[in-house]
This record gives C-alpha cells, sequence and structure tokens, in this order.
C-alpha cells in the first residue's frame, strides 16, 4: 500500500507540470520561480540541518570498533587501522572507505536457520546485494548530477566532458547511451524490488520509503526521455539554465514540455530533501560511531556538559557506615575512630 | 526452566515471517517472562537521594497491570527529556534523522535471530523511538503523520518502549553493519534514560546500582564479608597448590590498584577466575593491592544514566588517590571495559590525582601508552605482555583436559578492539584451542543475550532466544572438535554463558581467561598439581579421585 500511495503521488507530481506549461502556459513559473525556490529552500534547509546537527554535543568518544586495535605490541598484535582507527589519518581513511566504498554494508552478511539430522543450525552467509544495489544507484546518481554541470557552467570543465566521454565508452545508439543513464534505473528499480519482495525491509517501509524512489525513478526516466526520445533542444535549455545562474532569466520557446516534468521532479526532489531521510548523504560525515578515533584510553576528550558535581559516594562515608566490621575484620581504617562508631550512610 | 520448550522446539518456533499488522498495530505482549520485575521503592529512594530528580516517583508497580501508576506529568517529562538529550548526544539526533531503513541491521541482532519478533529488529527497535521524534519534533512528522511512520508520545508507546529497550544488550552488533554507524546502544540508553525520568526501571539493574553506590559492589557484599570470601579463596589455592598467596585488601602505597567485577567474588565459575588472579599476582610478587570500597569493575550505571555511569566509575580514581596508586589494573569484564575504555577519562580524567601515571609492568617495564589518560590497563594486555617476554612458566599440558573455545564479548569486541591479546594468552596456557565460525567472532561476535542488565532469570526465555546465535556456534565447535570449555574476558559471560550452554550446547563448560592461566602456571620449578582450579583431578591423576575428600566438603 505504501508503494501504491509512492506511485500514484509521483503521478501526480508529474501531471502538474504537464497541465502548467501546456495547457497554462505557465513556463515562467515551472522553468525558474519553482527550481529557484526549490534550489533555496534545499540550500538553506540543508545548512540550517547539518548545522543543527553539528550544534548537539559529542559527549563521549563511541566509535564502533570494528577489528583488533592498537597494541602496547602492534607488532605481535597487529592493528586493523582502517575498522579500528587510532589517529585522524587512519579515521579519515575509515571514513573513505564509508562514503566511497560502503565499507559497513559490503560486510553484510544473511542469517538463516536450518534444521539439520545433526540439529538446528544457524547459517551466515556474505550478502552483498544491497550493497551492490546500493553503489549502482550512488554512483550512478553522483555520476549524473556531476555530468549536469555542463548546463550551468561556461566553459565546461575538463572533467565534467571527461567523464561525458568514459560514461558514454560504450558508443552505442544515437545519442550515445550513458552507462550512468542505465545505472541509475536499474539501481532505482532493483532497491524499489528489494524493498517490497524482502518482507522485512517491506514490514519497515514506510511512504517516506518509497516516494524518493519513485520520484528517482520519475526523474531519470524523464531525463531518459528528453534525451533519448523527445531529443529536446540542449542548447536552448543551456540557454535556460545558464540564465538561472547568471539570474539572466530566459526561456527559449523551442523547449520541450518534457524538460518541464523533469526540472520539476528535481524541484520536489530538492525540496523534499532537507526533510527526509535522504539527509543520509550528510548525515555519514557526522556520525560519531565512525568519524572518531578509538583512542579515548590514550588521549583525553572533553564532554562540553560534564557535571564536576557528580562526585563517588566517598571512601570517609564508607568508613563510617563501615568501620566496626572493617575493624573487626582486620581491614585498615583510615580514621580509627570509626572502629566504635556505627552510623548509618 | 521446567515450563521452557526444549531446544529443538523452540528453534522450530521461531517464525521470521512478519505479522500481518503494521508494526504500530501489532499489540506487545506484556504477559509475565516479557519483562523484568521493576525496582523495589527503596532502592529508588535511595538512588534518587544521591543523584535526585532523575528516577520519577518510587512505588511499587507491575508491568502486567493495566496502570503502570506513572506520575502525572509523564509525557512532559519524557518529551522534554528527549529534546535536552537531542541536544546533549549528537547521536541521538543524527540517528533518528538519518536512517534510510534498509534493513541491513535486520538479522545481526541476537534477539531477533532467536525470535523472529520484527520489533527485535535493530531498526524497529529504533523506530519505536524515531516515530516519536518525528511526531514531536519535526514538521513533516507532524503533518503527514501517517504517511512517515510518525507518532506522538503516548502510555502504549512508552509500555512498549519499556518492553523492548529491555530486549536490547548494547551489544552494538547491529551498528557494525549499519552504512551510517547508527548505533543501537546509543538509542536504548537514551530511551532508558527516559523511562527512568518517569520512575520505570528494573529491579535486576537498580539493586546492583544502590549496591554499588554504598557497598562497592553490586552483591552488596559488605566489607568483612569481602575479606572472609577472598580468604577463603586463599584457603582454596593452598589446598591446589601448596602455597599461601597474598590478597591485599584496602592497603596504602601499593603500585598497583586492582579492580575487578565483584560476580567473579561470588559466583561459580568466576571465582575461580578470581582465585586466577591472585595466584598470578602473587608468582609475580606484584606490589598491589585491591579494594573492598571499589571492588566492583562492573559499572551498572551505564545500564541506566550517563550520571549513575559517572557517579559509579568515579570510585576507582577516588581509590586510586586514597591509596597512592599510580595506575590502575582492571580484570576481565565486558560492560566495565566499553566504560573505562570509551567514558572513564572524559567523565572523570580530571579527578586522577597527581601521582598517577602511564601504566608500566613493574615485570617487564612495558610502558602502555595507550592507555596513557585512563592510566588504566586490561589484565590480559597485562598477562599478554608477561608471555610475550617470558615472564610466566606455564605448563599448558595441565589444561589438556579441556578443549577450548573463546567468546568475544561484545563491549571489548565492539566498543574497545581487544580481540588479538586474549587469543594470544589461551594459546600460550592450553594446547586445544578452536575458533568458534567466522561471522560469529571477533567484531561480529554474538552476546550473550543478558548484557546491559537483562541477566535476570525472569525473562530466561527471551535470553535463551537470543542466545541461539552465540550457542548454536558453541555447538558447532563442540559437534566438529570436541569443545568442552567457552572461555571469556567477561564476568557477566561466565554467569549468562551457563545457562545458554546447558540448553543450546550441554556439556560445555566456561571458564574465564585467567583461570586456565592460574592452572598453566607453575609456581616453581617441579611443582606437580594433581588438581586444577575447580579442584577436579588433572590428567593422568584420575585415580586420585577415589580416596580424596573434596576440601571444605564438610561445610557444604
Amino acid at each position: 500500500m505504501n508503494a501504491l500511495y509512492s506511485l500514484l503521488f509521483v503521478f501526480l507530481l508529474v501531471l502538474i507540470p504537464l497541465f502548467g506549461v501546456d495547457a497554462a502556459h505557465m513556463k515562467t513559473i515551472f522553468g525558474v520561480c519553482i527550481p529557484i525556490t526549490a534550489f533555496i529552500i534545499f540550500l538553506l534547509g540543508f545548512i540550517y540541518k547539518v548545522v543543527n546537527w553539528g550544534r548537539s554535543a559529542v559527549p563521549f568518544r563511541i566509535p564502533t570498533t570494528g577489528g583488533q586495535f592498537k597494541s602496547f605490541d602492534p607488532v605481535l598484535f597487529k592493528q586493523n587501522k582502517y575498522d579500528c582507527p587510532q589517529t585522524g589519518a587512519q579515521t579519515f581513511v575509515r571514513m573513505v572507505l564509508e562514503v566511497f566504498a560502503f565499507r559497513s554494508l559490503f560486510r553484510n552478511t544473511e542469517a538463516s536457520l536450518h534444521e539439520t539430522k545433526g540439529g538446528p543450525v544457524v547459517a551466515y552467509k556474505s550478502s552483498k546485494w544491497l550493497w551492490l544495489f546500493a553503489i549502482t544507484f550512488h554512483y550512478s546518481f553522483f555520476i549524473i548530477a556531476l555530468r549536469h554541470l555542463r548546463l550551468f557552467l561556461e566553459p565546461v570543465p575538463f572533467f565534467v566532458n571527461g567523464l561525458e566521454f568514459v560514461d558514454g565508452l560504450l558508443q552505442i545508439g544515437a545519442p550515445t547511451m550513458y552507462l550512468a543513464d542505465i545505472g541509475l534505473v536499474a539501481g532505482v528499480l532493483l532497491l524499489l524490488g528489494r524493498r517490497m519482495i524482502n518482507p522485512r525491509v517491506n514490514y519497515i517501509s514506510y511512504v517516506s520509503d518509497y516516494f524518493p524512489l519513485f520520484l528517482i525513478l520519475a526523474i531519470a526516466l524523464s531525463g531518459v526521455y528528453m534525451r533519448y526520445f523527445a531529443m529536446v533542444d540542449v542548447i536552448a535549455i543551456k540557454e535556460l539554465t545558464m540564465g538561472l545562474v547568471t539570474f539572466n532569466y530566459h526561456i527559449p520557446e523551442t523547449i520541450d514540455v518534457s524538460f518541464f516534468v523533469h526540472v520539476f521532479l528535481v524541484s520536489v526532489l530538492m525540496v523534499y530533501f532537507p526533510f527526509s531521510k535522504l539527509m543520509h548523504l550528510p548525515g555519514v560525515f557526522l556520525s560519531p560511531t565512525r568519524n572518531m578515533p578509538n583512542d579515548t584510553r590514550a588521549k583525553h576528550h572533553v564532554n562540553p556538559w560534564n557535571d564536576p558535581n557528580i562526585k563517588a559516594h566517598s571512601y570517609a562515608d564508607y568508613e563510617k557506615h563501615f568501620g566496626p566490621a572493617m575493624a573487626e575484620a582486620g581491614l585498615p581504617l583510615d580514621n580509627p575512630e570509626n572502629a566504635g562508631a556505627e552510623e548509618k550512610a | 526452566m521446567s515450563d521452557m520448550p526444549k531446544a529443538d522446539e523452540l528453534f522450530k518456533s521461531i517464525d521470521y515471517t512478519p505479522p500481518l499488522t503494521g508494526w504500530m498495530e501489532t499489540p506487545v505482549d506484556f504477559s509475565p517472562g516479557n519483562w523484568c520485575y521493576p525496582a523495589k521503592p527503596e532502592k529508588i529512594e535511595y538512588i534518587n537521594s544521591k543523584l535526585p530528580g532523575l528516577w520519577g516517583t518510587p512505588r511499587e508497580w507491575s508491568p502486567g497491570d493495566a496502570d503502570w501508576k506513572l506520575p502525572p506529568n509523564w509525557k512532559e517529562t519524557v518529551v522534554n527529556g528527549f529534546r535536552e538529550r537531542l541536544e546533549k548526544f549528537r547521536t541521538l539526533k543524527l540517528f533518528m534523522d538519518i536512517c534510510v531503513r534498509c534493513g541491513a541491521c535486520a538479522d545481526k541482532c541476537h534477539f531477533f535471530i532467536g525470535s523472529g519478533d520484527p520489533k527485535n529488529m535493530p531498526v524497529l527497535r529504533a523506530e519505536l523511538m524515531r516515530s516519536v521524534y518525528r511526531g514531536e519534533f519535526t514538521l513533516a512528522g507532524k503533518i503527514l503523520s501517517q504517511l512517515t511512520g510518525s507518532r506522538v508520545m503516548e502510555e502504549d508507546v512508552l509500555k512498549e518502549w519499556f518492553i523492548y529497550f529491555y530486549q536490547c544488550t548494547q551489544c552494538r552488533r547491529c551498528s557494525l553493519y549499519c552504512p551510517y554507524g547508527i548505533d543501537t546502544a546509543e538509542v536504548t540508553m537514551m530511551a532508558r534514560e527516559l523511562m527512568h525520568l518517569v520512575g520505570l526501571n528494573t529491579n535486576w539493574i537498580m539493586e546492583p546500582v544502590s549496591n554499588c553506590n554504598i557497598t562497592g559492589n553490586h552483591l552488596g557484599i559488605q566489607p568483612h564479608a569481602f575479606k572472609d570470601i577472598v580468604d577463603f579463596m586463599v584457603d582454596d589455592i593452598e589446598e591446589i597448590t601448596g602455597r599461601r598467596v597474598k590478597a591485599p585488601l584496602n592497603e596504602h602505597g601499593h603500585e598497583i590498584l586492582f579492580i575487578t567485577p565483584s560476580g567473579d567474588v561470588f559466583a561459580d565459575p568466576g571465582i575461580y577466575t578470581f582465585m586466577g588472579y591472585l595466584m598470578l599476582f602473587d608468582y609475580l610478587d606484584l606490589d598491589y593491592t585491591m579494594s573492598t570500597y571499589a571492588s566492583e569493575g562492573g559499572n551498572f550505571g551505564s545500564f541506566t544514566n550517563n550520571e549513575v555511569m559517572k557517579k559509579l566509575n568515579a570510585k576507582m580514581y577516588h581509590e586510586a588517590n586514597r591509596l597512592g596508586c599510580k595506575w590502575i589494573l582492571g580484570g576481565e569484564c565486558g560492560h566495565m571495559w566499553r566504560v573505562v575504555h570509551q567514558y572513564m577519562d572524559t567523565m572523570n580524567g580530571d579527578t586522577q590525582g597527581p601521582q598517577m601515571a602511564t601504566p608500566k609492568s613493574p615485570i617487564t617495564g612495558t610502558v602502555f601508552d595507550t592507555a596513557a589518560a585512563t592510566k588504566m590497563l586490561h589484565i590480559v594486555e597485562f598477562t599478554a605482555d608477561l608471555i610475550k617476554h617470558g615472564k610466566l612458566n606455564l605448563d599448558p599440558s595441565r589444561n589438556d583436559h579441556l578443549r577450548v573455545t573463546f567468546h568475544d564479548s561484545c563491549n571489548p569486541a565492539r566498543g574497545m578492539g581487544l580481540l588479538d591479546e586474549p587469543r594470544y594468552v589461551l594459546k600460550a596456557v592450553c594446547n586445544n584451542f578452536f575458533e568458534m565460525p567466522e561471522g560469529t567472532t571477533r567484531e561480529q561476535t554474538f552476546c550473550c543475550a543478558g548484557g546491559s542488565g537483562l541477566n535476570t532469570e525472569e525473562i530466561l526465555e527471551i535470553r535463551l532466544r537470543g542466545g541461539l546465535p552465540r550457542g548454536n556456534a558453541l555447538k558447532y565447535v563442540q559437534d566438529k572438535h570436541g569443545v568442552n570449555t567457552l572461555a571469556c574476558i567477561c564476568a557477566i559471560d561466565r554467569a549468562t554463558l551457563i545457562p545458554l550452554a546447558d540448553y543450546w550446547a550441554p556439556g560445555v563448560q566456561v571458564t574465564g581467561t585467567h583461570e586456565l592461566v592460574a592452572n598453566a602456571l607453575v609456581f616453581e620449578e617441579g611443582e606437580e598439581r594433581t588438581m586444577d582450579l575447580r579442584q577436579e583431578p588433572l590428567p593422568g591423576f584420575e585415580d586420585e579421585d577415589d580416596n580424596w575428600t573434596p576440601p571444605n566438603a564438610e561445610e557444604a
């Protein structure tokens, strides 16, 4: 049901620009006003959220250690530097692996129960499907986002040209098919399929889990449609997009309506982003179980709200309380008077 | 354990198919066996007199009743407490926001693997709290509550928290696999802090907390009784080895203060580990003392809130300062070491006296820079260093009747990274060592299902279900390699793994690592022992069993 709602909702979103541009001729609204507003909301919302996280204290240094720590004898007991980092540099590598290679997800296993002749067996096997789906999706998205810089920068930076060249290396079709386009559509479909088919994941999925997937799928498909089927006027579009970044708004007449659908959906994504789980993008960088070295036994870490008034139940009170019994048992007393005077703490 | 289903039956009853109703609509089972007994009012009164305002109203109540006798303003208290903690803990705020519900954590939790209850999937356990976060604190959650899985704080929600945040042992296994490092232990700690504010608590945690504060240890052993028990162990050691070892208590002017969990003073088989420490220290003629005042390494405060955790932990430096010790040696314990390694110096480092210094082994001269801030060393590090330098005369054949495997405790594994040292020590003191299957050891280790204050009888079935992954891995090496001994470095393990092994892998005994060290330790050249620390005959001396009366048999 949650998936269906999300799908319907995305359909409705597609209809809005179709009507708005085709029937109501509100090109300026859909080509300029909405994307700019959405971008501002995205930017402010994103920054607000990250700053807001940053304002929360990090009272304790609590990395999840994923391997052998730095021992007193690093030769005898070899440290697993990147799963159990001890220094800033090692932690940096851990974060790079986490962010760019999805290290933790790569570890994923699947548990299963089996009844065998020898009795019950709980088995674990490596399970990298989710990692594969996720990495396909995220890298494709990332490459496509970078490629879109072509529309906002003049001259086009060399790495964008290079990326396009590599992405289109297979030289299939005209216009040349981009691998990342396939990757993104496939990645979204696989993640969606997994979410719907895996009963456990399905059970924990809300509309807010399906919606971004359907939305990104719609964005990808509208983009694919523009490029491969409608073959939109890219020069005209660049005129528009450069107008956006130079605050010199202009909407050429030759732009196909599919462009406005695409832009509207992207705008929705930008507005949705800061208020949703999609904030895992910046969030992963701030995660205290990953971005801190495992060194609190060696280095002092400051808790900004540490309360100096919380003190131990003092030994003096303890001795007052147990003095006579301690004396009788022959335990040394700091204050010999406590040997006689029994007092309740 | 009479009404427990048999292991095979229990295994067959596990079903991973989620219920037909959504999780918010699925009712919670409040029948006995699903919850720990609430704290006795006097325990709450006591701790409230020491740290006021964190405990709600002391009262008699039961989770089995419809009325939990919550204070009238409970909702406000919980919501405000939640808001306050979002500012105090970035972990909480972040973990409430960034979960994408990918489900990678789902089958990593031992409680889920053994029960199939979807609310034991770490993601859903945290959703119990996240749903409230969204409903109370986020715009999207307030407007689109249905679509975003949001809800506001209600009594049923709080009751559900009580059940499921006391079915998490804070073992952090899920956090290892989470692509964002979301740590359910952290979420559980926060939920428990909030529940304490309105007087939802468990006796198995609060009584130890109160005892630790008054008497210094969680069992409430008073100083003279503590001394009696230690003397008793010294007698036993003499019986076994012929050597009368020193056991200094509360003595000023020693270099080292030794602190270990008090469970080892009290119960079999922990006492053998304790005897192992005494023997090792005597062998080394170590300049150390123990303390009856700081006689608890384990920190039961860490199962309640950060304030008590700090207060109980503060005793360690307080006592080191009083006795003039330079550094602290810590015994085998799980959550004690999580607290020591990741919290202690931050909380109480500023109370270290000027006499304290970076731990340096008086035997080998090794300076342990990795403990430069806390001034506290793990006994396994200490012993591994001794073995490396050849300072221990060991006869591992004395452990030849044992076929040993090693259980990594959650906290040293995932909150510290102490993985290879205990293996090194074990391999030096016993000849038959076998690892449990990959995926169940080291950083991927499975919990004993009794950590974080859940080691109580009334939830035994929950514990045994949660113990399935560990128990099954144990059964595997028992069948394959004839393993009969499960070694560990945790006092809670030494209590919880016994029923777990009896249920899932009957015939395997549980031991501390230093029990095996002391078994193998040759006091002087030519020393011959006929029995191990449990006073069971060593290989080759079985015959003597017939005409040998166990010491203290008359007293028993």
